[in-house]
């Protein structure tokens, strides 16, 4: 919620001073009045007391993400549409257009770094948590299926030759995917290994006695 | 790529007011020299550098395309 409160010499100067300064329309607007004008000295000029109003307005987190990743954008010369759609708390800001490969970055790093930024500027802004995911050019979901292929393919692998594979260091997010993928398989176990953000996920062969 | 580094710490301080880059330049090299206030140090840098590091990967991906190195340091 942002807030704004304003004297002024009448009530509808307070209110638009208010207006003003949060950038925002009057019907979206909660305007409360804390105390009217009032003129009780000569010539209402001695003793007066102004106008005092409060207005509020709830802030949307998928909007203030879009305005931000937007100036973003803009500040790197890149052109792209942004949009967004919540799933409970969750807000997902869809990013596309052409060349966003740069907005990606080697491995999402900067999509990464993007999201990471996206979520503390917009939490700062709001009352409760609020996460937010960015995706670009649909890259989360090829990237998912992706590491799903890998962890499938890897798993053979290892149950073909009886030696662990360690996978290159990934994300939180990107281990967890492998750590599913390969969760009912009831010969293969999965665990990671290494400090942040090194940390690798690995794949063996459960030991015997822990399939039965 | 100055005003990249603005808008990203901009929002991320309590004082954006007090937010200053300054930029200078070789032919290969771009220096941003981020200035905010002392009690919003914690708030650009984070954990272990973390939002420090988030704020270098997303400038370095905007310089790509002039293809030079950027370098970013913090002060306050």
């Amino acid at each position: 919620m942002r807030v704004a409160e304003k004297t002024g010499k009448t009530v509808e100067e307070a209110i638009n001073a208010c207006l003003d300064e949060l950038g925002v329309e009057r019907e979206k607007a909660k305007i409360e009045i804390l105390e009217e004008p009032t003129k009780r000295g000569i010539f209402g000029i001695f003793g007066t007391t102004p106008a005092k109003v409060r207005v509020s307005y709830e802030v949307c987190p998928g909007e203030l993400a879009c305005d931000f990743l937007e100036k973003i954008c803009n500040a790197m010369g890149v052109k792209a549409e942004i949009s967004y759609t919540r799933k409970g708390s969750n807000w997902f800001v869809d990013i596309t257009g052409e060349e966003l490969g740069i907005l990606i970055g080697r491995r999402g790093d900067t999509l990464e770094a993007l999201q990471y930024i996206t979520n503390l500027a917009v939490s700062k802004e709001m009352a409760e948590r609020v996460r937010i995911i960015i995706d670009i050019e649909g890259y989360r979901q090829r990237r998912e299926e992706t590491l799903v292929r890998l962890a499938k393919r890897l798993s053979e692998k290892v149950k073909r030759t009886g030696h662990r594979v360690v996978l290159e260091p990934m994300n939180p997010h990107e281990r967890r995917i492998i750590h599913t993928a390969l969760q009912d398989d009831n010969r293969i176990s999965t665990f990671s290994e290494g400090e942040e953000p090194n940390r690798k996920v690995v794949i063996s062969l459960k030991r015997t006695k822990e399939i039965s | 790529m100055k005003e990249l580094v603005e808008i990203l710490a901009k929002a991320l301080v309590d004082n954006p007011e007090e937010v200053m880059v300054a930029q200078s330049e070789t032919d290969k090299t771009i220096h941003l020299q981020l200035i905010v206030a002392s009690e919003d140090m914690g708030k650009v840098i984070g954990k272990q550098g973390r939002i420090a590091n988030a704020i270098r990967t997303i400038v370095k991906a905007a310089a790509v395309k002039d293809g030079r190195r950027v370098h970013v340091d913090i002060d306050q």
